[in-house]
């Protein structure tokens, strides 16, 4: 049975949020750090308690913890040690293995996310931005009132227009295929496979091996907890739009290049199931703007390119141990939109997202490495992703076509790493015994 | 992120020697350094000690696995293997077991993928039966991990006769040559 009253609801539900504000932090001093957490763990919902809330509800608040964090809250050494390698060492030590290098490298972080200081993360999802600001002002002071407890950086989030559906600020629409859980009641749409075991994605079930992974110690602290990976990629609108004017003549070319880039057109609109012209309607109909494979509908790419973007991100019928390597992604967008017909202005605007699983090393670093930036992923030779790949102006992206295929080179880095963390997302009762350990122990 | 540049030339054997500097700066996988592919492919050499007694079961383990593969010739696909070699052999009345495979995934992605088609197929792995092998390994796959690694022999010297050639290009120029039989033989 999934424990839905102890898991974070962050993990199962998706707030409806126009707005959202994420709070990094550091703890100079544990028991003002248990006191921020007491005074705050009560307005964290369970994903139960989010499912029967009013619509009217207004804000949702989600805690997480990086290693340091958890110890800087008083857990002790031999509890920390019980932790996965991959989480203890934290994003920023891992950068060679995640293809964080170059511009993308710690070194260039922003926000203190790279620093051993960060401790944890509020997640503050507003319904607007007023509420958002009320939320701010809430914190701000609470902040004040517990005894070295330092917010390092914050970054707002706001949704871009048109607000009628998710997309980010190169057009695409988002949101189309995510993981179901087995237990949630949530149906999967068309394409997307069977429920998976909660274990992929939740500490303490069945994964999708059939065995129960080992748990971190104590129980208390890791059942119905989930690792997240933060990442927050500055996106190069500019250069997108000019790349796409650069590689086609008409609007038409390049909506259609922009399309092969991601595997989908910026309708959401899948390629398989559209492969020579967008159509809208398609992409928004969750029926059916999942429902493909790769194997039997495309198996050489002629519509959805094997270096695509989603191709490489889930490679669905064409990769080995499939429901091994699956996550679930929220997230936001932040900074200004740029109209279109604007040129570059300089201002930081991206992505900030975080990716769910129940193994870093296995989910979310394996996509990183292998999938995004293993240059001969697919026997492509000389093709990292081509949306969040390591770009260094020296690789390809080829298109199969018939009766010779159309072959980019030099693609120029559409996105930048501008930080990144891994975070502990503790079960409801591991919050409260979090906030209490003082109470346990006499460890400081 | 293993870095094989594509255009190393398989129709001029190749040897490389690898010393301990260049192993030592050798670029960071998820689970350690990554041992660098050579005109030979990936690949490892395990050697471990066994549990003494235990030699019957790693024959038995060879009739299970002949039998799995006859059954189903796809059941080791997904690591990409050319070669595997399993070997057991004696120093001073101590049996040790040897197992070497080139592949085409790099170390970590192989040991991930074998683990799972061990706990898949519900086949035991004879690695149980070796000195210091974690018995949770089924639910504690970076203990697996670091096993293999602790008890890998980097090569100093490795060679290829048609080097750097993947497994699946081999075997698509010979289905390419068998097709071109069959086509000189319909021409007749
Ligand atoms: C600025 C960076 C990124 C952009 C603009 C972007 C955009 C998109 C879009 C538009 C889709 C298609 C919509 C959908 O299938 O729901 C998608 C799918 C996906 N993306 Fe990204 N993404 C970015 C970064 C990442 C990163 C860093 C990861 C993971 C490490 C990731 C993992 C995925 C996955 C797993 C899918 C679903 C593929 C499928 O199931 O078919 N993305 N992304």
């Amino acid at each position: 049975m999934l424990e839905i009253d102890d898991i974070q609801h962050f993990v199962i539900e998706r707030a409806k949020a126009l707005a959202a504000r994420y709070e990094f932090l550091s703890f100079r001093d544990a028991k003002g750090a248990r006191a921020w957490l007491s005074a705050l763990s009560g307005t964290v919902s369970s994903a139960a308690q989010m499912r029967a809330a009013p619509s009217s509800d207004r804000r949702w608040v989600t805690l997480a913890f990086t290693w340091n964090g958890l110890r800087a809250l008083g857990v002790d050494e031999a509890s920390l040690a019980t932790f996965p390698e991959e989480f203890k060492q934290g994003m920023a030590a891992r950068a060679e293995v995640l293809g964080d290098i170059g511009a993308n490298a710690p070194e260039h972080w922003v926000g203190g996310l790279a620093s051993p200081d960060l401790h944890a993360i509020a997640i503050l999802f507003a319904g607007d931005v007023a509420e958002r600001e009320r939320c701010r002002q809430e914190h701000e002071a609470l902040v004040a009132q517990c005894e070295g407890v330092v917010v390092l950086s914050s970054l707002d989030m706001e949704a871009t227009p048109p607000f009628d559906h998710a997309h980010d600020h190169f057009g695409y629409r988002d949101r189309l295929s995510q993981p179901v859980i087995e237990g949630t009641g949530e149906e999967p749409t068309p394409g997307s496979g069977g429920p998976l075991k909660a274990g992929e994605f939740i500490l303490g079930y069945q994964d999708e091996s059939g065995q129960e992974p080992v748990l971190p110690q104590p129980e208390i602290l890791s059942r119905n907890g989930s690792y997240i990976a933060y990442r927050r990629l500055e996106e190069h609108v500019g250069k997108f739009r000019d790349f796409l004017r650069q590689n086609g003549d008409t609007p038409d070319e390049q909506e259609l290049i922009a399309a092969k880039l991601m595997g989908r057109w910026r309708s959401g609109a899948p390629l398989i199931l559209a492969p020579e012209k967008d159509d809208p309607a398609l992409g928004a109909d969750p029926q059916r703007n999942n429902d493909f494979n790769y194997k039997e509908m495309d198996p050489k790419g002629y519509a959805i390119p094997l270096g695509a973007h989603i191709r490489r991100m889930n490679p669905r019928d064409t990769a080995p141990s499939m429901n091994r390597r699956r996550m679930i992604r929220r997230g936001a967008t932040y900074g200004p939109p740029l109209p279109e017909g604007t040129p570059e202005d300089g201002v930081e605007r991206g992505i900030a997202a975080f990716l769910v699983c129940g193994s870093l090393i296995r989910q979310f670093e394996f996509a990183q490495n292998v999938w995004i930036n293993d240059k001969n992923f697919h026997e492509l030779g000389n093709e990292r992703d081509p949306i969040v790949g390591a770009q260094d102006g020296t690789l390809e992206f080829k298109i199969p076509k018939r009766p010779i295929r159309k072959k980019i080179t030099g693609l120029p880095a559409f996105t930048t790493v501008r930080g990144g963390a891994y975070f502990f997302l503790p079960g409801i009762k591991a919050l409260h015994y979090l906030a209490t350990l003082g109470n346990h122990s006499e460890s400081e | 992120m293993p870095n094989n540049a594509n255009s190393e030339d398989w129709s001029k054997p190749s040897a490389k020697a690898i010393t301990k500097e260049s192993l030592a700066d050798a670029e960071q996988g998820r689970y350690g350094p990554i041992f660098p592919k050579s005109p030979a492919c990936y690949g490892f050499s395990i050697i471990a000690k066994i549990i003494p007694g235990r030699e019957p079961v790693f024959y038995e383990y060879a009739r299970n696995i002949e039998k799995g593969v006859a059954q189903k010739p796809d059941l080791l696909a997904v690591l990409k293997l050319h070669y595997l070699r399993w070997n057991l052999f004696e120093i001073n009345g101590e049996t040790y077991f040897q197992y070497m495979g080139i592949f085409d995934t790099d170390f970590d992605k192989y040991t991930e993928d074998a683990i799972g088609i061990f706990t898949a197929s519900g086949l035991n792995t004879v690695f149980e039966n070796l000195e210091g092998f974690p018995a949770d390994w089924k639910t504690n796959a970076p203990a697996f991990v670091k096993f293999v690694r602790d008890h890998h022999r980097p090569s100093f010297l490795e060679y290829g006769e048609y080097p750097y050639a993947s497994s699946d290009e081999i075997k698509k120029a010979l289905r390419l040559k068998a097709a071109f039989g069959e086509m000189l033989d319909q021409m007749q």
